[in-house]
């Protein structure tokens, strides 16, 4: 009897071991290639006489120094430490070995900035505080994906209803005068894109990707049509203009972090609050239990008496509304006008940057982060006249999601029930 | 994706044989049941087409200025309002026929429309009969176009060579971007819907780059667009008042191709095997992976294809969007054809009436281009709702098959 039940133990541990073995060569060899790309390219192409300067301030500030640096020797000591975090990653088992790999990105891409600065100055402050920008919509994009998709709702039409939100949000703010009111009507126009995406994957049990095409398609068809239709006759209807910064007094004291973090307009400061917010109410409220035991085992939901169908509507609409909210920093909080088709993909990077973080909303910020950064780089680059093609970097999100969904560093887990239609009482 | 379920007479005749496609329905014998067959399956489709065009017709009339102010004073002259309405109905929709259908130039510029929408459309419907939801077309088709502008762009041979080799080039180009997202499922379990969206954007970068390298520029120019394709690469039109290329008879044989592979070969019912239950093929011992990969390839290829014809028919040179919305198009007549070929063909050829239409609709009335994009989405809609349909024309369940479900989840393999 004994040797029945113990049996199967043993080799359960080894197929684990060695998945974890594997998992754990491929990030130690990833964070290799980091370390080694980072002294031939850039360590060994720099002089050992050249130097670095970093500006660390925003414009009109000047809180702390400037950095100078010398490049190769940077360079060299960013390569070696990404090369230490392989050899690391080859040491400790761990099922966050991931990080390891992060960091060695980190520290190329740190070596990267630092060279592009060789014999001249890099707007390092710039850099930082555009990457936050750049992200704010994308990890708004990315928390209205994974409100629906935590409750198994699959959605691919963030693009559309951000680009839906931003005409909605665009045309209202200029027609009533406050940016206020248009902020509340992108929001509306989320959330009610949100419930059409809702009821066609939830009454009328659409495929959910299909669901989401329409979406894309009838969003980006209908705003493109009443921009020619409407806005090009009464310009006056798309002159929303932009909500200003404003400061949180003391905090934005801080050296480097308070000018970056806590002087920025309302969609900067909504996004950090949700992520915050969700990352606590999700694993921790009553609502984010709920939410995800419908996302991962409806039928065990159903029956200690969730409404599954219910907790679907309510995320799936809520989730429209945070769309609503990003769609709206396009035209509120960046543009100040609505252009056609003005989201132009940033709502896949969106779904991409869901996917990277792993459904989570820290995960989400910390991609959007990244995908922010890989964008503001091209500006950082083109200022110092280096010779990086720029569809390159913009290239990084994709390749880095398709890395990621592929599981070569670590397969993200994805709500189970996800994209499955559920009918109570099959 | 799941067999459609019994009462399902949607799908067009070929489809009638699937032997996956559930349990077989009731028929009645004869030609006139076939015909009633043919008949009973476009009811679907064609209400879909119904619903759509009322609704864009209605935000046509509910954006116009002039006759909403007529809906203003709806109640001092309610004539006025309907009329009016009635004659920016008739205009538009009048002049999206004649711009389409009305003439032999018209007529014409259709079929040239539809080439690669068939082609790429076919792609879809393949990947879907394969079990797979192929939305990255877009990437396929301008990664196959990238590839066939190279060949025309650096060789300098014999139209006999040159265009065969351009079309192949850009079959292949297609093919191995469709082939990635093929692998990486095969191998890893990545969704194909996420990599080939992801893949989609790649290509867009990788077509930008590719056009500020001298490679692939026109010399002397900065702006991101290639030289024109020369003669020997262009697709011929052989009939000098009928200007349509070779391109749009080429998308027909491939989708009888498409048909032939699908229904007559091995390795066509493999594909619809491992679509149909992954499981159950590999327990009758087909490799799923290698059909899994080879599917792909196949439905890349195509797209590919498809946008080797855009470049080397209507649009030859290489720009940073010549492939206007055809990758996304595709996926809407994919599903209108309910993924058959000979419905493709079809869908193809209303949505390329459509899109031919609309600009000399727009030039005609006020109606901006735009509002064709509303209507395909609305056809997706209400053809993957057949509920909503069936609602608003209160048509009995089973005269419209359900819904088709064509994708997993994320998480299922």
């Amino acid at each position: 009897m004994t040797s029945v039940t113990t049996a199967p133990a043993p080799r359960d541990d080894v197929v684990e071991d060695t998945g974890a073995r594997r998992h754990a060569l491929t990030v130690a060899g990833l964070c290799f290639l980091a370390g080694v790309a980072a002294i031939l390219l850039f360590g060994l192409t720099a002089t050992s006489d050249q130097v670095s300067t970093l500006l660390m301030n925003p414009r009109g500030v000047d809180t702390i120094p400037d950095v100078e640096l010398p490049t190769q020797i940077a360079a060299f000591v960013l390569g070696f430490g990404a090369i230490a975090l392989g050899v690391r990653a080859l040491q400790v088992v761990d099922p966050k070995i991931t990080v390891f790999f992060g960091g060695a990105l980190g520290l190329f891409a740190l070596a990267l900035v630092i060279w592009a600065a060789r014999d001249g100055t890099g707007a390092f402050y710039g850099l930082i505080a555009g990457s936050v920008q750049r992200a704010t919509p994308i990890a708004l994009g990315a928390i209205a994906g994974l409100l629906c998709e935590r409750t198994g709702v699959i959605n691919i039409a963030i693009e559309g209803m951000m680009l839906a939100a931003a005409f909605g949000a665009a045309i209202t703010a200029s027609a009533t005068g406050s940016l206020w009111i248009g902020l509340l009507c992108g929001i509306l126009t989320g959330a009610l894109f949100g419930a059409i995406h809702a009821v066609i994957s939830i009454r009328y049990e659409v495929d959910q990707i299909v669901g989401g095409t329409f979406i894309n398609i009838f969003a980006l068809g209908l705003t493109s049509y009443l921009t020619v239709r409407v806005l090009v006759e009464y310009s006056h209807l798309n002159q929303p203009g932009t909500f200003r910064p404003f400061e949180i007094p003391l905090l934005v004291e801080i050296p480097f972090l308070g000018p970056l973090l806590f002087s920025q307009n309302v969609f900067g400061f909504v996004m950090f609050g949700l992520v915050a917010f969700l990352a606590w109410a999700l694993f921790n409220t009553r609502w984010g239990l709920r939410v995800r035991s419908v996302g991962e085992h409806p039928r065990a939901a159903d029956t200690v008496g969730i409404s599954v169908h219910f907790i679907r509507y309510r995320n799936v609409i809520l989730g429209g509304m945070v769309a609503g909210i990003g769609g709206a920093w396009f035209t509120l909080g960046s543009a100040g006008r609505f252009d056609q088709n003005m989201t132009n993909g940033k709502g896949f990077i969106a779904l991409a940057a869901m996917i990277f973080g792993r459904w989570h909303p820290v995960g989400a910020l910390i991609a959007a982060l990244i995908f922010g950064f890989s964008e503001q780089l091209n500006d950082y680059l083109a200022l110092l006249d280096t010779p990086i093609p720029s569809e390159f970097l913009l290239m990084a999100p994709y390749v880095v999601t398709i890395v990621v969904v592929a599981g070569l560093v670590g397969r993200p887990r994805v709500p189970a029930a996800n994209g499955q239609v559920y009918r109570s009482g099959g | 994706m799941t067999a459609p379920p019994a009462e399902a007479p949607a799908a067009p005749p070929p489809d009638v044989d699937d032997p996956l496609a559930g349990a077989p329905h009731e028929r009645q014998p004869g030609v006139a049941g076939a015909l009633r067959e043919v008949a009973l399956g476009l009811i679907g489709p064609l209400l879909a087409i119904l619903t759509a065009l009322i609704v864009g017709a209605l935000i046509i009339v509910f954006t116009d200025p002039t006759t909403l102010e007529a809906w203003g004073s709806f109640f001092s002259a309610p004539g006025t309002a309907l009329a009016d309405s009635w004659d920016l109905i008739a205009t538009s929709y009048r002049a999206l026929f004649d711009s389409s259908l009305g003439s032999q130039r018209a007529l014409a510029r259709t079929l040239v429309q539809s080439t690669p929408l068939i082609l790429v459309g076919l792609s879809v419907a393949l990947a879907f009969k394969a079990g797979m939801f192929n939305i990255g077309g877009a990437g396929q088709l301008i990664v196959g176009a990238m590839a066939a502008a190279w060949i025309g762009i650096t060789f300098d041979l014999p139209q006999v060579v040159h265009l065969p080799l351009a079309l192949v080039a850009g079959v292949i180009g297609g093919a191995v971007w469709g082939g990635i997202v093929g692998f990486l499922k095969a191998r890893t379990g990545a969704h194909e819907v996420i990599t080939s969206i992801m893949l989609n954007f790649v290509a867009l970068r990788l077509l930008d780059y590719a056009l500020s390298t001298d490679t692939f520029r026109r010399p002397g120019r900065s702006d991101p667009i290639s030289p024109e394709m020369p003669a020997s690469v262009r697709l011929p039109e052989p009939i000098d008042s009928f200007r349509v290329h070779l391109g749009f008879l080429l998308a027909l044989l491939v989708a009888w191709g498409a048909w032939w592979l699908l229904q007559r070969t091995t390795i066509g019912f493999r594909m619809r095997a491992v679509g149909a239950n992954p499981h159950a093929a590999r327990y009758a011992g087909m490799g799923v992976a290698a059909t899994t990969v080879l599917s792909m390839g196949i439905a890349g290829g195509l797209a590919g294809l498809g946008g080797t014809t855009i470049l080397l028919g209507s649009t030859p040179r290489l720009t940073g969007g010549f492939f206007a919305s055809v990758g996304f198009d595709a996926i809407a007549l994919a599903l209108l054809g309910r993924a058959s070929p000979i419905g493709v063909v079809g869908a193809g050829l209303l949505f390329g009436a459509l899109q031919a239409g609309s600009t000399g609709m727009q030039a005609q009335t006020s109606t901006p281009i735009d509002i064709i994009f509303v209507i395909q989405a609305l056809i997706i809609l209400f053809v993957a709702a057949p509920a909503i349909v069936r609602t608003v024309w209160r048509v009995k369940e089973t005269r419209l098959g359900a819904g088709q479900r064509f994708s997993a989840g994320w998480g299922a393999q």
